[in-house]
């Protein structure tokens, strides 16, 4: 029914086109790829420091942010939304519902997306940045702002993708605008070769590592080197930039990009930019590594932490759960079943996920594992549905956050991994470095 | 202790954390509006690093915070619950950027100040003059200490001027530094 091994962000047939102008109106020399971006959009210059008002060129807001948001639009602002046809409603964070109060409020918020014109995506449609990718509502330049931390995932196609509060959903709704304070920029530069068994999620953490939880506060993230990593996988690496506290995460455009999306000519980078900082990361340095709770830069190599016993591996997220991610996890089973007293969970980013995993057997092969396959959404992630975690328990997930209490109880923990070393802890019932990672 | 003198002067009561407090502390997600209800979500503000939080705070309270406060989600149903359980004021080493907007569109001041973070204790009993731009803080001997506040940026004095983001919008029709006319829209 539907082609395997689809990338997320391509169409049907060709590249997405671009929306931006050819030219760019004003001069871009010496100007970082976020200072591009909103110089562009702003029709003048602007610098790291200063405030630019954009248009934006996509809202995205999730069914836990959606219904203040339009709430504040209708009370406070008038409720006239200047571009509905750039308005996104994803149902995902509690898909499907689960209790009656959640179950009513989507129903108004369905409704409300009817009446406003809004794109609705609704449950089971799959994790909002996975969607929008999937639909071309992120492309290179743009500015997409989302009421989800991890709107940073759009800057894996260059896309100035932010997370922001329902107030600022909101005016970014009416106004059709928003105000940024220009970041200043940290860039990191990627070379060599990966190791076999070292996956994006392994690369995006030993990023978080070592700019730490706040070192890329406010500032923007522009990953240089990303040539050998895939489309999802640039998704990994910008996701996870918001970990480091970065307001943006932009894989720099390369040819790999130009051949799916129609990229400006000017949305370059410049090597003479000014930058605040630069990391440099050899890749054949990096090993499979796991963040330990409760903090996600708590970053080591796995191990150092192997034989922790696990009770409950979570596939899925807006991080890893592409089809790439699930095919990692039946090629390190390699046919063996998941450890007794321990629960597998997988569930994929998106319908269309979904779909290519159930056509190429890679969900035939998870269920004989014994795994349990859930909805397209967020799952567990956040701890509000499907799969929270009861005191004492240990989770290895290849979510994003390892925060107390993330998933259920506060006294759960959750280590942080790849796909990969998620399906080999499954397999041992206990934190455990898959096979072909051995020596990496 | 937080409820105030025989005086006129009304005294706070500062609560201190410590590094990395992130959303998920502030609310945990489990406890979100649309789970739990949007009339109750506050009472779980703080309900697994600080479960007395909820109960014991009162109007005005200043929260001292560490580096980063306020990492993670977007969600502004945190600061929102703090708002609706009156805190007054957050002071920490850092901010995290999301958290900051969201404080700021909530009209919660959010002050960016290490000296105080390093000058405050956890049950000490203060009083926020942000016209006089200082803190004071009642000493041991029931005397006062005056610590300055710093200075506050344009930009957040534009919008604290008219009690948020959003108000400053309502009454302008333009975003605090936005002064010229709305940009052409390339995205067409």
């Amino acid at each position: 029914m539907s082609a395997p091994a689809r990338a997320p962000g391509a169409p049907a047939a060709g590249r997405w086109p671009s929306t931006l102008p050819e030219a760019p109106g004003v001069e871009l020399a010496g100007l970082t790829l976020a200072e591009r971006i909103l110089s562009v959009k702003a029709g003048r210059r602007v610098r790291a420091g200063e405030v630019a008002v954009v248009p934006v060129d996509q809202v995205m807001m999730v069914d836990s942010i959606a219904p203040s948001a339009l709430s504040i639009v209708e009370d406070e602002l008038g409720g006239v939304i200047q571009h509905p046809e750039r308005v996104s409603v994803v149902i995902d964070h509690v898909a499907p519902a689960s209790n009656v109060q959640v179950a009513t409020t989507q129903k108004r918020l369905r409704a409300v997306a009817r009446d406003k014109g809004l794109r609705l995506f609704d449950v089971g449609r799959g994790i909002c940045h996975q969607v929008l990718m999937e639909e071309g509502l992120a492309r290179p330049g743009w500015v997409v702002v989302g009421s989800d931390s991890h709107s940073t995932t759009y800057g894996a196609v260059t896309a100035f993708g932010t997370g922001m509060g329902a107030t600022d959903i909101a005016l970014a709704m009416v106004a059709g605008r928003t105000w940024l304070k220009v970041p200043e920029t940290v860039r990191v530069r990627l070379s060599g070769e990966r190791r076999s068994g070292v996956a994006a999620k392994d690369v995006a953490l030993e990023i978080v590592r070592r700019l730490t939880a706040d070192g890329a506060t406010y500032a923007s993230i522009e990953i240089l080197g990303a040539g050998g990593f895939g489309p999802g996988e640039r998704m990994t690496l910008a996701n996870l930039a918001v970990e480091a506290g970065a307001k943006v995460g932009l894989v720099a455009p390369d040819d790999a990009l130009r051949e799916r999306y129609e990229v400006a000519p000017w949305l370059v980078v410049d090597e003479d930019a000014d930058v605040s900082r630069e990391v440099e990361i050899d890749l054949g340095e990096v090993g499979p590594v796991v963040s330990v709770p409760f903090q996600v830069d708590n970053v080591h190599p796995v191990g150092e932490h192997l034989g922790v016993h696990v009770d409950q591996v979570f596939v899925g997220t807006c991080t890893n759960g592409r089809l790439e991610d699930l095919h990692d996890v039946v090629r390190v089973l390699a046919g063996r079943p998941v450890a007794d007293g321990t629960r597998l969970l997988v569930i994929p980013a998106s319908s269309r996920v979904l779909q290519d995993a159930l056509a190429d057997g890679t969900v035939a092969a998870l269920v004989a594992a014994g795994a349990s396959v859930g909805v397209p959404g967020c799952g567990p992630c956040m701890g509000r549905h499907m799969g929270v975690l009861a005191p004492g328990e240990v989770c290895v997930s290849t979510s994003n956050r390892n925060f107390m209490g993330r998933m259920g109880s506060p006294d759960a923990e959750i280590y942080l991994a790849s796909p990969a070393v998620a399906a080999a802890s499954a397999a041992a019932g206990v934190l455990a470095m898959p096979e072909e990672a051995v020596g990496a | 202790m937080s409820a105030g003198t025989s005086g006129a002067e009304r005294w706070n009561r500062a609560w201190r954390f410590g590094d990395a407090v992130n959303t998920d502390d502030i609310l945990p997600g489990k406890y979100a509006p649309l789970m739990v209800g949007e009339d109750v979500f506050h009472r779980y503000a703080f309900a697994h690093l600080r479960p007395e939080f909820a109960e014991q705070v009162r109007p005005g309270d200043l929260l001292v915070g560490g580096r980063n406060w306020g990492l993670g989600s977007s969600r502004e149903y945190a600061p929102q619950a703090l708002k609706l359980l009156g805190v007054g004021a957050i002071v920490a080493r850092s901010f995290a950027r999301i958290h900051f907007r969201n404080l700021l569109n909530l009209g919660i001041p959010a002050i960016t100040a290490p000296e105080l973070v390093d000058a405050l204790e956890d049950g000490d009993e203060v009083r926020l003059e942000l016209a006089d731009e200082r803190l004071l803080r009642r000493t041991r001997d029931g005397g006062e200490q005056a610590l300055p506040l710093p200075p506050v940026p344009d930009f957040l004095r534009e919008v604290l001027q008219e009690g948020s983001v959003l108000a400053f919008y309502r009454r302008h029709g333009r975003f605090p530094g936005e002064d010229r006319p709305s940009p052409a829209d390339p995205a067409g």
